[in-house]
């Protein structure tokens, strides 16, 4: 059997495709985190909720209305958005004119109020959200044995992550968010409607955070916590990212996901604090972030 | 003063409007040590009218939250993982006062605030290097690692936590299993707390963090090292974050990993706000009501909303309650009688 530093080949493409796997999903958020900051320059703790939301939704909707997994695919993003949109017109808006911080501690207070609500109701221990039919079983690599539901969530995760790279980089909508975050003052007075772009800017973030719920739903146990310890991990990402650019935060997301799964093969002590000593390195190193920008 | 005015009208006007700004100064600094002894006093008579262990709760929550505050209120750092100091100073006082029975308690206490006070440092070196927003996910990063750390390490007993610390004799002769002599000791370690940051407030070291908060760049301008400043700031707040964490071990005989959770961190966040940020009363306020709260409402059928409930007042405070009790009170004093 071919080995790599001491370690069975298949164990160790095994542990960089679940590192890539998981990588998708730090993407996925730290992106969504990045196109919330740019326009609001706030950070939005309520993130992880909005993530677990969307979980949520997914899980709930196939129980009790019978929606599938591709409905939900669709759906559950528009409305956990259409519900972030609504935070921000009535809630954050009304405190944009304040320091930033202010932005984080509210959505902190509303992070808390989501989690403990489903707590009370669905309890701490979660629950299982089957796999689509079609992505049973598994494909044989030759290298190794991957589940065809990873795979699918590789592959959509990505497909996500350059659709907002296209829409932000290549349409006129992308434009008008670009601009705003250079300035969205002078954007206003060329008759933009900023508040509006503000509120579907959030929507939109929120929307990616509930997409990578539904994906992550029928992988890993569906509980009111899911979200939080991830969000943390996904804070140092984009720590080490900078949140200066978009294919920066996609690529720094999958390279954190290669490197804890790394640490699992090599030394599975650390698997779970490697990011925040990468994090470390990168603050002593280069302290804008791998991506960011001087300021 | 007939003489005085004869001789030359405003120099003599001036040095008298000065001098009267001064008797207004040495008044106000008169009613505020008045202020501060009343306090005491309300501090020395509390055990024999409510539950000491309670009030020992109550104290340790207000110096942890005081020293938050010393940092997000006079320098404008928000640290999002003070958590980490908390749970260093408890795990380590608890670890050695367990481990080594001939050591005497304030020993403990103040190891514990030592291996703190390092850990500022390293945490305060970091995190410095980013500003505002990316300094909260810094410091909340750095103190998810110190949880994960304490869930891992062989001397905090993981997810039991130590129990049984001995509360042993205070200076080898003074038996804390009393409960009013702890309780006593406990206020001791408060009021020093509480006077070394009153102290830190009102230097001339804390006139230039304050000038930092507004603004950065001029304070840089003006030829201060900023970053030693809010290095230094951040130091004292963790030692004192430290200190509390260690006092907490000895009253409750144990440590566990609640203290290095996150949501530690971002209570102490709401004590701070709900109370006023940027005033020396309103993390001792604020302490005094969310621990009430959760005593309260832990007995109550709304025990399992607690987090809901603090959520709710999270946001009700950033909208529209921003400079929390002690602020609007201070506010009102300042219209109505001043």
């Amino acid at each position: 059997m071919t080995m790599i530093f001491g370690v069975p080949l298949a164990v160790f493409m095994g542990q960089i495709t679940l590192g890539l796997v998981n990588g998708a999903f730090y993407a996925l958020l730290s992106l969504g985190l990045a196109v919330i900051f740019g326009l609001l320059k706030i950070i939005n703790f309520a993130h992880g909720a909005q993530y677990m939301l969307g979980a949520f939704a997914a899980l709930l909707g196939l129980e009790y209305l019978g929606i599938n997994y591709w409905l939900a695919l669709l759906l559950v993003p528009l409305v956990v958005g259409i519900f972030g949109m609504v935070l921000e017109r009535y809630l954050l808006r009304r405190i944009a004119h304040l320091d930033h911080l202010y932005g984080l501690l509210l959505t902190f207070g509303l992070a808390l109020i989501l989690e403990g609500t489903l707590v009370n109701f669905f309890g701490v221990s979660g629950a299982r959200y089957p796999t689509p039919e079609v992505f049973q079983g598994g494909l044989n690599l030759g290298f190794m044995f991957l589940p065809t539901y990873r795979a699918w969530v590789l592959v959509a995760a990505l497909a996500m992550c350059l659709f907002t790279w296209f829409m932000i980089e290549r349409t006129r909508l992308g434009a008008y968010l670009r601009a705003g975050t250079e300035n969205s003052q002078l954007m206003q007075a060329f008759g933009v409607n900023v508040p509006l772009l503000i509120t579907l800017t959030y929507g939109f973030g929120v929307a990616l955070a509930a997409f990578a719920g539904v994906l992550a739903a029928p992988l890993y146990p569906v509980s009111p916590t899911m979200g939080s310890s991830l969000l943390i991990v996904v804070f140092a990402v984009v720590v080490i990212g900078g949140m200066g650019s978009i294919l920066g935060a996609i690529i720094t997301g999958l390279a954190m996901g290669v490197i804890e799964g790394l640490t699992k093969v090599y030394y599975p002590e650390a698997s779970n604090t490697v990011i925040f000593l990468v994090m470390i390195l990168v603050l002593l190193l280069r302290p804008v972030g791998l991506f960011g920008k001087e300021a | 003063m007939a003489d005085s005015q004869s001789l030359s009208q405003t120099p003599s006007h001036a040095s008298s409007q000065a001098s009267a700004v001064l008797e207004r100064q040495r008044r106000a600094k008169i009613r505020r040590n008045l202020f501060y002894l009343a306090l005491v006093a309300v501090g020395l008579v509390a055990p024999f009218v409510a539950y000491p262990v309670f009030l020992m709760k109550v104290l340790c929550f207000a110096l942890f939250a005081s020293a938050f505050n010393l940092l997000l209120g006079y320098a404008g750092l928000l640290s999002f993982g003070h958590a980490a100091f908390l749970a260093t100073g408890g795990y380590i006082t608890g670890y050695l006062l367990a481990s080594y029975p001939g050591l005497t308690p304030e020993l403990g206490i103040i190891a514990g605030t030592l291996v703190a006070t390092a850990i500022g440092v390293v945490f305060g070196i970091l995190s410095i290097r980013r500003q505002g927003i990316y300094f909260a996910m810094v410091t909340l990063a750095l103190s998810q690692l110190v949880y994960f750390v304490y869930i891992q390490a062989p001397f905090t007993g993981g997810e039991d936590g130590l129990h049984g610390v001995p509360r042993g004799e205070l200076f080898g002769f003074i038996n804390l299993s009393n409960s009013l002599a702890m309780y006593y000791f406990v206020f001791a370690i408060f009021i020093f707390g509480f006077a070394v940051i009153q102290r830190t407030v009102h230097s001339p070291y804390g006139q230039v963090m304050k000038a930092i908060r507004e603004n950065e760049p001029r304070a840089v301008s003006l030829g201060y090292n900023t970053d030693a400043y809010k290095l230094v700031a951040f130091v004292l707040s963790a030692a004192l974050a430290g200190l509390a964490g260690s006092t907490k071990t000895v009253v409750f005989q144990l440590a566990s990993l609640t203290d290095a959770h996150w949501h530690m961190s971002g209570e102490v966040i709401l004590m701070t706000l709900l109370g006023g940020v940027g005033t020396l009363l309103g993390p001792i306020t604020g302490a005094g009501i969310v621990v009430s709260l959760q005593h309260v409402l832990g007995q109550s059928p709304l025990g399992n909303w607690v987090s809901v409930i603090l959520g709710v007042i999270f946001v009700v405070c950033v909208l529209s309650f921003r400079s929390g009790i002690i602020g609007e009170l201070a506010r009102m004093y300042n219209k109505n009688f001043k």
